[in-house]
């Protein structure tokens, strides 16, 4: 697939979105900013490197980890299931429906349900899935999808949301947040005490205690998990920790780096079904464990990194190219520089050949990733596999005898010396060709030199 | 020195002013003039195999130079970093790439640390803004340097924007295979700089200079851009 470039262009020019996106992400940024500064946390860097190596150690050993939780899950009383696949999960998910004759469901937020199009799959076979996070559930009656890995409904103003609103439950124009909060709360509150099922994602899965973690700001998924009879997480495999103790470490890091939070207003612990003399929780719980091209990603020693994330959503914030292009202009549901590289790998490189290339490298991403994913790194690994690719396929042609005549001429100076002098005469028409065209399209070309540096050297020395 | 292909084609006059201000530093400057390309194009392109041909030729050229200034931070982390990537294969040519390393410097890193003097005796009246550019700040971690320089340059105030860690928008092909996103960027600096009320804006990457120099004649807006350089050289 090419770059989407009619809607990026669309989307640069949209003057009320991009001033959306640019201070919906820059509220981020400066939240973030606030609680990573060294008077406020001064370990913030040795927190990374430890967060970095567990990570590391994890995904090296995560058939151990992984063994070793689904144990512990199954002597809480839960049970484990190996998904391959996102349609392995939905159709666990519908058996278990059908089996107990259940319509409907409760969602917390989970971007790994919206990887596998969870919501669609279970819709295809009557199986109403209700988002209950707030952003989402504006994202489902909208029919779109997140715009952002932590803040979904980032693109949108209060005025879109009244909108919304106001064509899918047909209520009165309401723009005040406030009152907005409260009609999604009146219509949810009633589907978390209808709903069979309560589905939500995890953000961390304990190997040594069999507890898996959800971090969130609404309450919304605390009722999700706790109020429906039958509670199933659904989470890819990297999201297993070893130790409880380890979450000191990530719990620092997670709200910090996506919302500025030191620690998000709930952090639930949840260790299966609800036991005996217990007052709240499921009858049922289960756990399904999503590879989904997962064990994919591990075969390579150096791109395996990739699969340390913890969907912060900070490298998304700081991109400079999210943030003109906003996260639908990206072909999968994860956007900004994490989906850049990511998605290739999920896909493979064939796909989406462009989306590597969608990045000017500045780094910003790797320096606020708080797992320390060298984001540029595997762009630049990326981008050299693509143009193998095209080696092979002989695609591109133009692109590649390019490069290959400049590193010709590079490598002879005498000749590098002669084309440079004619190319200072030539530069003046160039800009209807090629990549000068492109070029001219956003900015005035500069003015050739007149005499190049090697020119001005040689006459300096001729003169001396 | 190495110029860097585009400071000799587009911008000598930077590659000039380094000379000056460094032979009034006491400092006898070498060009080897067979030097052309560092490789960086087409190695943040993907295309490693030829990038690694230039590279090759740069060892060549510049292998017994005492010290090899830059003045580029973009170029300067090729060298320095990633010819470590595109000869890793190599334990020769790699060996070669980690001994040139100690002795690629940054143009104004070598004057700090290598000269130790922030006070080149230069003169330059007006408000300048400063740009930092990506590989100089998070590759090399240039920050603070160049700023202690332009503080020391008599006449001149330095105005801090707001973006000044935002990306030009430049990246190389990423400028021709996104324009409208790169170009979009760019404007977004450039608001930043202007909010500054600076009449130049001052970087150690020409071209980032150019991107936005390019920009900012379209947009006809009375900013103009120099290379720190230029500055330090100018009386």
């Amino acid at each position: 697939m090419k770059a989407p470039e009619t809607e990026i262009q669309q989307a640069i020019n949209d003057p009320r979105l991009q001033l959306a996106i640019y201070t919906g992400t820059g509220r981020l940024i400066d939240h973030r900013a606030k609680v990573v500064g060294a008077e406020e946390l001064p370990d913030y860097q040795e927190l990374r490197n430890e967060a970095h190596a567990v990570k590391k150690h994890t995904i090296e050993n995560l058939d151990y980890y992984l063994e070793q939780l689904e144990s512990n899950v199954i002597a809480h009383g839960g049970q484990v299931i190996f998904c391959r696949t996102g349609e392995e999960a939905a159709d666990f998910v519908l058996n278990l429906a059908k089996e107990r004759g259940l319509h409907m469901l409760v969602k917390s937020k989970s971007m790994t349900s919206e990887e596998i199009d969870f919501n669609e799959r279970l819709e295809r076979h009557h199986l109403e899935a209700v988002e209950t996070d707030l952003g989402e559930y504006i994202l489902q009656l909208a029919h779109q999808r997140p715009y952002h890995i932590v803040a979904p409904a980032l693109h949108l103003t209060r005025y879109d949301v009244a909108r919304i609103f106001t064509q899918e439950l047909g209520v009165e124009n309401e723009v005040v947040i406030e009152k907005q909060t409260r009609i999604a709360r009146g219509v949810l509150r009633r589907k978390f005490l209808e709903a069979g099922i309560g589905v939500s994602g995890a953000n961390f899965l304990i190997a040594d205690s069999g507890a898996i973690v959800v971090v969130e700001n609404e309450g919304n998924a605390r009722l999700s998990t706790s109020a429906p009879k039958i509670h199933i997480a659904i989470a890819g495999i990297e999201k297993v920790i070893p130790r409880a103790q380890d979450l000191a470490v990530f719990l620092n890091l997670l709200g910090r780096s996506a919302t500025g939070q030191p620690l998000t207003a709930y952090t639930s612990f949840l260790s299966g079904p609800r036991r005996e003399g217990e007052i709240d929780g499921p009858d049922e719980f289960y756990l399904l464990l999503l590879d989904n091209g997962r064990t994919k990603l591990l075969e390579d020693p150096e791109k395996r990194q990739s699969l340390y994330c913890i969907r912060c959503g900070a490298c998304l914030n700081h991109c400079p190219v999210y943030r003109k292009i906003g996260g639908h202009n990206y072909p999968w549901v994860y956007s900004g520089p994490i989906g850049a590289i990511i998605t290739p790998q999920f896909h493979g490189v064939t796909e989406d050949t462009w989306l590597p290339f969608a990045s000017s490298l500045c780094g910003a991403c790797a320096e606020v990733c708080p797992v320390k994913i060298e984001i540029p790194k595997l762009l630049l690994k990326l981008r050299e596999e693509v143009t193998q690719v095209k080696r092979k396929e002989d695609s591109d042609v133009m692109e590649r005898f390019a490069f290959q005549l400049f590193a010709w001429v590079a490598v002879r100076p005498k000749i590098y010396l002669l084309l440079a002098s004619l190319g200072s005469l030539f530069f003046p028409l160039v800009p209807h060709i090629g990549p000068l065209k492109k070029w001219a399209s956003q900015r005035t070309l500069p003015e050739p030199a007149k005499q190049s540096f090697h020119q001005w050297w040689a006459a300096r020395k001729g003169s001396s | 020195m190495f110029v860097t292909c585009v400071v000799d084609q587009v911008f000598p006059q930077v590659g000039v002013a380094i000379t000056q201000v460094l032979e009034r530093l006491g400092y006898q400057v070498h060009f080897p003039e067979a030097q052309t390309c560092c490789g960086q194009p087409a190695f943040n392109t993907g295309y490693t195999e030829e990038a690694r041909k230039i590279a090759r030729h740069f060892l060549d050229v510049f292998r017994d130079s005492e010290a090899i200034i830059v003045p580029s931070g973009s170029c300067t982390s090729m060298i320095s970093h990633h010819f470590a990537d595109v000869f890793q294969h190599d334990p020769k040519l790699l060996a070669e790439a980690h001994a040139l390393e100690p002795r690629v410097w940054e143009f104004s890193r070598f004057l700090l640390e290598a000269a130790q003097v922030d006070d080149v005796g230069a003169r330059f009246d007006g408000i300048v803004t400063y740009h930092d550019s990506c590989h100089a700040l998070r590759e090399l971690r240039i920050k603070a340097g160049p700023r202690k320089l332009l503080a020391k340059v008599q006449g001149l105030t330095l105005a801090e924007m707001d973006a000044a860690e935002e990306c030009c928008g430049f990246g190389g092909t990423f400028s021709v295979k996104f324009p409208e996103v790169s170009g979009a960027m760019a404007r977004t600096k450039i608001d930043s700089i202007q909010k500054t009320g600076a009449s130049t804006v001052v970087s150690i990457d020409s071209s980032c200079l150019m991107q936005l120099q390019g920009v900012i004649q379209r947009a006809g807006l009375p900013i103009r851009t120099l290379h720190l350089a230029e500055v330090l050289a100018s009386r």
